[in-house]
């Protein structure tokens, strides 16, 4: 199970005077708020995902639960190191522009193994069908699933399929789960940045959001957003090549960019900054969000990574980057700092600065 | 992105900032009427860049925020209908009710839709004939000709299971009666640029002579902004107090015609209560006589509803620059954006939510993160 960072921003707060959450239910030292059933904002990966981990599945499974805090859990099997995680796919439209969730859901199991160093070697796939999904679908699903293995260089070894009446699923879901193996040398784990360091970015941001939205939608915005879902194994491996000191990787997905260094922030008891003017964000991106009133930062990613490393390191591994295809547009855009640990601050265009928090549940568009 | 990468130029911004800084000789306290700014300012930090005078003082004119209690209550007894597809844009949903939220009653089976236009909630009637499509009709006069053009639409087209919950408010009154409180401290306006795209700036000059205010209208962008500052800090200076247009490229004097007529047609003035405010007379449209039968008040005969704000909530104060966000008790510990007492802590455009996403560490002093 992947650990979501700790809710860290409000755990003094009350539960609303009016919520009719029964308070029995109440574990400490913070309740679960706001609602007695589960709500669009429980799996958007912020903080009532967090939450929910926090205080109704860890003291749910009790002494069995030893969570870690990456993308993946870490075991020592036989003096070797395992890396392993597993994720859902729900997506929706099925099929968008510039992949589909069977190559979404090989590329981010892939890369959550990769985010934590280690080498990705098998998949499962699991499927929930709901009851009248026409098979060419699914077909063209396996068969981008089967290539994006090969890609990635995994085998997709064990599987289950099962399938719910009409109605009671949203065509194809998928989970895959994953395991992989450290080297003896990697250390790279969320609560490793220090004061110093500078953070990386792998490429432009917020293409999968606004091409799954756009296509959900049917909202144009001049070009056709595609979605930048790959792996990233094999840019790891040529950042690792380096021999640089790689502290932190973070693929930032639900959340967005927003997400991903907040849950490194509070997990590393570090600040960071982050310059808004260095990062890339495509027109059409920002346009899209211009639009829908929405904020790059938080907008999802699947192709994406961020890399947190000592300064004196930071060149190298940037240019080792920008060599590989999936970090031609890699860039510097920000440090870790003393100040304000455990929060993500960005500094304006204008020079001003500003809190960037972990969106609360889904992202909501403005009305103007 | 064209219009917006060209009006967020550091080195302009810091010309126009330079400017300001000349011409302020004394202390100004100017309010940005629409919440679409207030977000600005906030994001880009705007405010921590002006001379130390000069005060913002964050408007009323987020539509989230000023929707009243029992208009969110009605719309939730409505949503919950069984016979009902209920359409809203996104940051409506988490505004509170007396007791639950939009996405609540979705999670509890009501079939509650986000939708981008309200012309989506028509098509989703025409494609649900036997079901109820009620569309959310809030907001200023900006995301009110939309909302005119789908009504009129619904009645062209003969699409009798789609109403309009309409709780529309209008930016010359709610001036108006700022200027009329007694605590009123503004001494300045940045008008709100989308309201006069639509309705143009002739509403203007009879308010800046009654009040003896300048009122600059104004667009969204930091460098649409600074500019707007500065017209109004110049008139502030120079004892002036006149309509000027800081926002040409998107108000014209007569604003949109097609969509004026369009509103008179579908729409007739009414009083409206504010959230944190009360009733201000004629400041809101409902639905005219011709178009009363997709009027979703009369249709599911929700307006007996009436419910009472929070007492520790003191939005209306902050809508009306009386406070700042942070001086509100309740701030960052009873109300936050996950249990928002009022809809000022609800919409991004909320001065109360701006403040606590963007500004908790400064408030809290440095090091604070809780």
């Amino acid at each position: 199970m992947t650990q979501e960072a700790r809710d860290h921003t409000d755990l003094v707060a009350v539960p609303h005077p009016s919520a009719a959450v029964d308070p029995a239910a109440w574990t400490c030292p913070a309740p679960l708020r706001d609602s007695p059933t589960i709500v669009m904002g429980h799996g958007a990966g912020g903080a009532m995902s967090a939450e929910l981990v926090q205080h109704l599945f860890l003291p749910g499974y009790g002494d069995a639960a030893t969570p870690d805090l990456g993308d993946s859990a870490v075991c020592t099997v036989g003096g070797r190191r395992l890396a392993f995680t597993t994720d859902s796919f729900v997506v929706r439209p099925t099929f968008f522009p510039g992949g589909n969730i069977g190559d979404l859901a090989v590329n981010g199991t892939v890369n959550d193994l990769a985010m934590s160093g280690a080498r990705p070697l098998f998949l499962s796939t699991a499927f929930i069908l709901e009851e009248g999904t026409p098979l060419e679908e699914l077909n063209a699903v396996a068969r981008t699933m089967g290539e994006a293995a090969g890609r990635a260089g995994v085998q997709l070894v064990t599987g289950d399929t099962k399938v719910v009446d009409s109605g009671h699923g949203d065509g194809i879901y998928v989970n895959t789960a994953g395991v992989g193996l450290l080297d003896e040398n990697v250390h790279i784990g969320p609560d490793r940045a220090r004061p110093g360091d500078v953070v990386l970015l792998s490429g432009e941001i917020g293409l999968h959001g606004i091409a799954v939205m756009s296509s959900r939608e049917g909202i144009e915005f001049g070009t056709t957003v595609e979605s930048d879902t790959a792996a990233l194994d094999s840019l790891v491996q040529h950042m690792r090549a380096t021999g640089a000191d790689l502290r932190v990787l973070r693929d930032p997905t639900r959340g967005g960019l927003a997400a991903s260094i907040n849950e490194i922030a509070v997990a590393s008891g570090v600040g960071i900054e982050i310059t808004e003017r260095d990062l890339p964000v495509p027109e059409a991106v920002s346009s899209a969000c211009g639009l829908l009133g929405l904020d790059p930062m938080f907008v999802a990613n699947e192709g994406k990574l961020v890399a947190i490393v000592p300064a004196e390191e930071a060149e190298q591994v940037l240019a080792a980057m920008r060599e590989h295809p999936r970090g031609e547009k890699a860039a510097v855009v920000g440090e870790c700092v003393a100040d304000h640990p455990g929060a993500m601050v960005s500094r304006t265009g204008l020079g001003a600065t500003r809190v960037v928090d972990l969106p609360v549940g889904e992202q909501l568009p403005r009305i103007c | 992105m064209k219009y917006l990468d060209e009006f967020s130029d550091p080195a302009l911004a810091g010309k126009l900032l330079d400017r300001i800084h000349e011409v302020t000789t004394r202390p100004w306290a100017i309010m940005e009427v629409c919440g679409g700014q207030t977000h600005s300012i906030i994001r880009h930090g705007i405010d921590q860049l002006l001379p130390d005078g000069i005060e913002m003082i964050h408007g009323p004119g987020c539509p989230v925020c000023v929707t009243p209690l029992d208009m969110i209550d009605r719309a939730l007894e409505i949503a919950a209908r069984e016979d009902v597809i209920f359409c809203s844009f996104g940051d409506m949903l988490r505004v509170p009710g007396s007791e639950r939220d939009l996405f609540r009653v979705k999670s509890e089976g009501a079939d509650v839709r986000l939708v981008y236009s309200p012309l989506d909630a028509l098509k989703i009637a025409r494609q649900n004939p036997d079901r109820q499509v009620v569309f959310f009709g809030v907001g200023f006069e900006t995301t009110a000709p939309a909302n005119a053009m789908t009504v009129y639409q619904a009645q062209r087209l003969g699409v009798e299971n789609f109403s309009l919950l309409v709780s529309h408010v209008l930016v010359p009154p709610a001036v108006a009666a700022i200027m009329e409180s007694s605590t009123c401290r503004v001494q300045g306006f940045l008008a709100a640029g989308h309201v006069c795209s639509v309705m143009g700036t002739r509403e203007y000059p009879p308010l800046a002579e009654r009040y003896e205010v300048p009122i600059v209208v104004t667009g969204f962008e930091p460098l649409d902004i600074l500019d707007g500052l500065r017209q109004t800090v110049t008139q502030l200076e120079a004892g002036r107090s006149e309509v000027e247009n800081a926002y040409p490229r998107a108000v014209a004097e007569h604003g949109n015609p097609a969509a004026r007529q369009m509103l008179e047609d579908v729409f007739e003035v009414t009083d409206r209560s504010w959230r944190g405010i009360g009733m201000i007379p004629r400041s809101g449209w409902r639905l005219s006589g011709k178009y009363r039968a997709f009027d979703a008040e009369y249709r599911f005969d929700v307006g007996g509803i009436n419910t009472e704000e929070s007492s520790v909530c003191r939005s209306g104060e902050v809508l009306q620059g009386l406070i700042k966000p942070n001086e509100c008790a309740a701030f960052g510990t009873l109300c936050t954006p996950r249990n928002p007492l009022g809809a000022t802590m609800v919409s991004s455009e909320g001065a109360c939510a701006a403040y606590y996403q963007y500004r908790r560490l400064d408030l809290a002093g440095s090091g604070a993160t809780s």
